[in-house]
């Protein structure tokens, strides 16, 4: 697969994925938005620029895998594999309808590209444990990219797979988190404080990178970083502006989990097409 | 007639599963010498997993492995797992179709001395309404091993239920073993009792008894629940027009449910179900367990008696 190595590129992607986002919510009329948006930098620097793998071949043994956790988000994911060549862009609007290959949370067996199933929080990241296991188990030099979320730190079974990881030296393990500060009922202070993750992780013996989530060259390094750790699994903590690029869903836990409108997701795409304009512009 | 246990017959198993296959691997939450995986870590260091007490990242990190080509048993004590695993079980294995075999061990009542909370009896229950998943309980050490075998070679997600205590080895080299087919261990003609699991050879001896007592009784060994052997079920159900179910388990949803559910459909007769009956067990010896719970052969004598009036 072709690496776009142009941040302004990137940067495109990321819009084309955000637009992706708000077209598919708006048609399937449920989803979530806000995490969606907030990760879609990260999603098109991963695939974009980051992971080896070959659409036409989505299968392939020495691929890179990419594990979405907080299930969730998987309209940014679907986009960028469509975008990717996984299957037809067209495709994209069939989200969560009847006898799509696009489940509303991602299904392992229903779409290329999709390497696990999720939507219980906390399940992807073990899975990425298992799957970074196997590699070193096989001598493969493949990495593991899991997306996960602050939300999912809630669960016991996140902290159970970080043990795990850290036990097992995983550095062919990298583990983002969406650092977004919301969930469904609330801010993250307020649902469940998590603070300080970073005090957290090094605690748990992992190396840890912070970065801004919507600054493409930040993001690039920290992939970077991240490959050049011989002994520990590596998080970055990506911090994130959930509902990014829509300026009425910018930080709002309300959006969450709610599709836009059809005058909602008309205003959407306006902002999102002058982001773009700026964006070619060299903004 | 020799005793041993159907954890240690997984044991045995799994080693000669590792000698012939460098994909088995195997998983344990701090018990690996109460599951009988310690040889199986011996001997394949670099394909053990040992996940600490965590069993829901462990069938996590399974199916992980699965996904990459691996052939993970992971193996617990069934009231952790399945017992607390049940979501990560649904979600990333049977729903992902994924190649892990869950083994629950120290099922049943006879867990005995450490009470209630550790003795599974849901697990059949919670195990067979997942779609994909395939569940067998092995009724004696020979057995154990053969299903071990049998599940590594299928491909996709299993359960295997274990228990904890040595019972009489009933079957041997040559007896049959194939997922989803029943064997008929005594034919008979007036009664049909089809059991699993330690319950087996409470049905032999208790159709031994019956026989001085001039009532014929046909014992099945239904190992795997799921897929029930339909044929062989409803052909002895046409025979002898009533059925015992017994199970070490709770009658709500194990093996006598599945019976119902089937024979319902296809053969309508009446039913009598051995199991717990909607009630957690507590301490005690196992053989006073089963006394106590209704779980032993002269139970099943008492009811094949006043069944067969």
């Amino acid at each position: 697969m072709h690496k776009i190595t142009d941040v302004k590129k990137l940067k495109l992607m990321a819009n084309t994925i955000r637009q992706d986002v708000i077209k598919m919510l708006a048609e399937a009329g449920s989803g979530h938005p806000a995490g969606s948006l907030g990760m879609s930098d990260i999603i098109a620097t991963l695939y974009f620029y980051e992971i080896k793998h070959n659409p036409e071949n989505p299968k392939w043994v020495e691929r890179d895998r990419v594990i979405l956790s907080n299930g969730h988000i998987c309209p940014a994911l679907y986009s960028a594999l469509a975008r990717s060549g996984y299957f037809p862009i067209e495709e994209l609007m069939t989200l969560r309808k009847i006898n799509s290959r696009l489940q509303g949370h991602p299904h392992n067996l229903s779409t290329p590209g999709i390497e696990n199933s999720s939507g219980p929080l906390g399940q992807g990241y073990s899975m990425a444990v298992g799957m970074a296991l196997a590699g070193k188990m096989d001598k493969k030099d493949y990495r593991v990219y899991c997306l996960s979320s602050d939300g999912e730190h809630n669960e016991g079974q996140t902290w159970e797979a970080v043990m795990l990881a850290a036990k097992y030296h995983l550095n062919n393990l990298c583990v983002i988190i969406d650092r977004n500060n919301i969930q469904i009922s609330g801010t993250s202070d307020d649902v469940m404080p998590l603070n300080s993750l970073r005090a957290k992780y090094e605690a748990f013996n992992w190396h840890v990178i912070e970065a801004d989530g919507h600054l493409i060259h930040q993001i690039i390094d920290a992939f970077d970083e991240a490959k050049t750790i011989l002994d520990k699994p590596t998080v970055i903590i990506a911090h994130t502006i959930p509902g990014k690029g829509v300026s009425f869903m910018e930080r709002r836990y309300e959006w969450h989990g709610k599709a836009p409108n059809q005058d909602e997701a008309e205003k959407a795409i306006n902002e999102l097409e002058i982001e773009k304009g700026r964006i070619e512009d060299g903004y | 007639m020799d005793i041993k246990s159907t954890r240690e017959g997984f044991g045995k198993a799994l080693v000669e599963l590792g000698e012939k296959n460098k994909n088995v691997v195997a998983l344990c939450a701090d018990l690996e010498e109460s599951m009988h995986v310690a040889d199986f870590h011996k001997k394949f260091p670099e394909r053990f997993v040992e996940v600490g007490v965590a069993e829901q990242n462990m069938i996590g990190v399974a199916a992980g492995l699965a996904l990459s080509g691996k052939i993970p048993f992971a193996a617990s004590f069934a009231v952790f797992s399945p017992g607390r695993t049940w979501d990560q079980i649904r979600v990333s294995v049977a729903y992902s179709q994924a190649n892990v075999k869950i083994v629950g061990g120290h099922s049943g009542i006879t867990v005995g001395a450490d009470g209630a909370s550790h003795q599974a009896l849901e697990d059949i229950g919670i195990m067979r309404v997942l779609p994909n998943m395939i569940v067998i309980v092995p009724c004696d050490y020979i057995e154990a091993q053969k299903a071990t075998f049998a599940a590594a070679l299928h491909k996709g997600p299993v359960y295997l239920r274990l228990g904890r205590e040595k019972v009489p080895i009933i079957t041997d080299i040559k007896s049959k073993f194939n997922i989803g087919k029943a064997e008929i261990f005594k034919e008979g003609k007036d009664i049909t009792i089809i059991a699993c699991g330690i319950m087996v050879n409470e049905a032999l001896e208790a159709a031994k008894e019956l026989e001085k007592e001039e009532i014929s009784a046909e014992v099945i060994n239904c190992h795997t629940i799921k897929p029930l052997d339909k044929k062989t079920i409803v052909a002895s159900a046409k025979k002898t027009g009533k059925v015992i179910t017994a199970e070490e388990h709770q009658i709500n949803c194990g093996l006598g449910s599945a019976i119902a559910e089937l024979l319902s459909e296809e053969h309508p007769v009446p039913i009598r179900m051995i199991g717990v009956k909607d009630t957690f067990g507590e301490s005690g010896k196992p053989e006073e367990l089963k006394k106590k719970y209704g779980l032993s052969s002269d139970f099943l004598i008492k009811t094949a008696k006043e069944f067969k009036k």
